[in-house]
């Protein structure tokens, strides 16, 4: 005779059967494979036989090593100069064919620094992947602080009994129903470099002052440009789940701070902010790995360019991984970018527990 | 009786043979949402499925931007058509891959076909155009009077210094926003297929095609570093736009934007219509000869085809001039013979657009024939897109090379 347990159970398990079919079938059998694909030399179509190699895709992705060089001498023994900075020798000679620097071979120079005279090269094995990633955490750094603020804002905004607020919760909630391809397609056209609307408003509202920007195309802009718009995009989504936590907080705690004289500032820092306290860790955290996802807006808008400006991960993990029939290195990005994610969550989780 | 039971046989027979006769061939087309070209493939197959009584072809189309990948996730899936269309340069990949077996189709019906139409690998014929595309400097008679230049011609030519004298003058004329439109903002193959004949008329390549093997030298050596040092210099001179906006590249040479636009024959209509002294000028010699890309869409038999005679008897019979010629009228490409150039007004000798087929048969170099070469033109347009927005020419294109080294090994050789 079946227990109680799996009696009551087995419906539960029903239920929960195609769920848990689909997201075996779709996220963790090609989460295993992709894990195992990254060990290997898979291609997306190829005649060639698959291999094990090991570590050798890891090795490729995140391989670092640094050069410290002095600057260029003349027979004098003074220094050169060019453009008023000392003349280093170029590291393509060092990275390049070079018998005593068999470490460094296939490497590039992916920043630099000076000190004492002499200045130390840190070269990366994948200066686009590394690019990549200083992008990804600069977007999730920007991104989850300021969207996760605006959406309270607004939250608190629409947590009104006005007339009409409905209007301004669907106007707030808009975006998030656009499909993101749609809506980059737009910003595209809104940040374009000659007629622009952006470009056209700065241009009304300053007299002319504001120069044309390519907001795009200019290195120094697109990944600015980019921010922006997701901020926007999915500042409505948060905002909605800000609502709900505001509307679980007991009205009788709000009486209560009314009827005790409490200001506008005691009654949000006392009340509504412990309120909300689980609120804020689950939108954090779904914020961060929305973040991380960074995909859709840089295929529509830039891909990736202009100079690696707008590079992402996952981009990146796309581009190798389908674009470049490479299966294997777009499987090893993607298991790099879960440990990242996973320890991430794991810190924000321990530093949001409860304390008892 | 026994009279009576032998007919009755062979009518069995012919029934059962005819119902055996009639097979299905299933083909892919890249052309979804063109209605002129869909009418055109329409036609050439109802006239093949009329002309005989062994093979029914029925058509399925995509949309250009798809099409590559459903032919990949056909092919994972093992369900490919029996005749399908590709890319010229795509194919050696696709051969590599097992997606496409070699064509049945007789050499000799073949020999007066432009060198881009005809997609060798390995020494066999797997894909044939009906057209090629080719690509040509547009810009006005008057423009070249006004800016007192020499009128190149296909044996002359202009040199790197009388190109780039060309744009100073244009530039210094203040006439246009930029002296030249290159095309920037149509990113993916345009790079590759437009901007690397460049490289290779310095005298560089992608690839080393002596062996297929290593890219170092070919994009690195000294022509690959001329190339990349004229042109960053194109963007920082000011001589044309690094971003541009699609619709100025649409429409931005007929509205006076553009002195010179580099663009192919499919745009030639528009800027006939637009001017009525235009001229297409050759590509400038660098060095190394005029060289423009060549091969377009071809059409080739799939390698789990269970009727490749079939497939390649409908790729035979759409090889007439006729439709050599309605494609070129409908859509405005370069017919794939001379004959068949002859059928057109456009392409006919003394046409407005003759000097394409000259261009397409003295300048025409396809791109490198390898199954890397789909990776190896991704890299090239991201080597190009950095050095025209101002990376280290050097650096970038090292990093070019080691990519597509790396590329090469990790596909041990792609069976060269």
């Amino acid at each position: 005779m079946a227990s109680k347990f799996t009696r009551s159970n087995r419906t539960g398990f029903l239920m929960a059967g195609p769920a848990v079919f689909l997201i075996g079938c779709f996220v963790i059998l090609p989460f295993l494979f992709a894990i195992a694909f990254s060990f290997t030399n898979q291609r997306l179509m190829s005649p060639n036989p698959t291999e094990w190699v090991g570590l050798s895709n890891y090795e490729a992705l995140l391989g670092l090593g640094t050069l410290t060089l002095e600057p260029e001498k003349d027979a004098t023994g003074a220094v050169v100069m060019e453009d008023g900075e000392p003349k280093f020798p170029a590291t393509r000679s060092f990275t390049r064919g070079n018998p005593d620097y068999p470490q460094l071979a296939g490497m590039r120079e992916w920043f630099s620094f000076d000190h004492g005279g002499s200045r130390t090269f840190v070269l990366a094995r994948d200066v686009v992947f590394m690019t990549a990633v200083v992008n990804t955490f600069l977007f999730v750094i920007i991104v989850a602080p300021v969207q996760a603020g605006i959406a309270l804002g607004l939250a608190l905004l629409i947590n009104q009994r006005l007339r009409g607020i409905n209007v301004f919760r669907a106007i707030y909630f808009m975006p998030v129903v656009v499909s993101i391809v749609v809506v980059s397609l737009l910003w595209r056209l809104i940040y374009d470099g000659q007629s622009g609307l952006l470009n056209n408003l700065l241009s009304a509202v300053s007299f002319g002052m504001i120069p044309q920007i390519d907001w795009l195309g200019n290195p120094d802009t697109a990944l600015g440009a980019i921010i922006g718009m997701s901020i926007w995009q999915a500042v409505g989504f948060h905002m909605v789940i800000w609502l709900s936590g505001l509307q679980t907080i007991s009205p009788t705690l709000y009486e209560a701070a009314a009827i005790e004289g409490a200001s506008k500032t005691q009654v949000f820092r006392y009340i509504t902010w412990p309120g909300l306290r689980n609120t804020a860790v689950l939108i954090l955290i779904v914020i961060t790995m929305q973040a991380f996802g960074l995909f859709a807006q840089i295929d529509v808008m830039t891909n990736g360019g202009p100079l690696d400006s707008t590079q992402t991960i996952v981009f990146q993990a796309v581009e190798r991984g389908y674009v470049k029939k490479d299966i294997s290195g777009g499987s090893a990005i993607s298991v790099v970018l879960f440990v990242i994610v996973l320890s991430i969550s794991l810190i924000q989780r321990w530093l949001t527990r409860e304390k008892s | 009786m026994k009279v009576w039971k032998f007919a009755a046989s062979a009518a069995i027979l012919s029934w059962a043979s005819m119902a055996q006769a009639t097979e299905t061939l299933t083909m892919w087309y890249h052309g979804a949402g063109n209605e002129v070209e869909s009418k055109i493939i329409n036609q050439i197959i109802t006239d093949f499925n009329a002309s005989q009584t062994d093979w029914k072809v029925e058509l399925q189309s995509f949309p250009q931007a798809a099409y590559n990948d459903s032919v990949q996730a056909g092919a994972l899936a093992g369900n490919l058509p029996d005749i399908l269309d590709v890319d010229g340069p795509n194919m050696p990949n696709w051969a590599w891959a097992g997606y496409m077996q070699p064509l049945q189709i007789d050499e000799a019906k073949i020999a007066n076909f432009l060198p881009g139409t005809k997609g060798i690998w390995d020494g066999k014929l797997y894909s044939i155009g009906l057209w090629d595309a080719a690509i040509a400097l547009t810009t006005r008679k008057s423009t070249i009077e006004e800016l007192g230049l020499r009128m190149p011609t296909t044996d002359a030519p202009w040199t790197k210094d009388e190109f780039m004298d060309a744009l100073a003058k244009a530039k210094a004329a203040g006439k246009w926003e930029f002296a030249l439109d290159l095309g920037t903002a149509w990113t993916g193959e345009w790079y590759p297929y437009a901007f690397s004949p460049f490289l290779q008329s310095f005298g560089g390549d992608i690839v080393d095609r002596s062996t297929y093997q290593t890219a170092e030298g070919a994009l690195n050596g000294e022509a690959a570093l001329a190339f990349g040092n004229w042109w960053q210099g194109l963007f920082k001179d000011g001589y044309a736009q690094a971003t541009q906006d699609p619709a100025d590249r649409d429409s931005g040479f007929a509205a006076g934007k553009y002195a010179f636009s580099w663009n192919g024959n499919w745009a030639a209509l528009g800027a006939l219509k637009a001017f009525d002294d235009v001229v297409f000028l050759p590509a400038p010699d660098m060095g190394a000869g005029s060289k423009i890309g060549a091969a377009s869409w071809q059409f080739g038999v799939s390698a789990t085809s269970k009727h490749p005679e079939g497939a390649s008897a409908f790729i035979e019979f759409a090889l007439q001039d006729k439709y050599l010629a309605d494609f070129s009228n409908g859509i405005g490409l370069i017919p794939a013979t001379p004959t068949a150039a002859e059928m057109v007004d456009n392409y006919k000798a003394g046409g407005p657009l003759a000097v394409f087929v000259e261009y397409s048969a003295k300048s025409g170099t396809v791109r490198p024939v390898t199954p890397g070469y789909v990776v190896q033109a991704k890299v090239f347009e991201k080597a190009a897109a950095d050095i025209a927005n101002g990376a280290d020419v050097a650096a970038t294109l090292d990093a070019a090379v080691d990519e597509i080294n790396a590329d090469i090994e990790k596909n041990k050789g792609y069976g060269h």
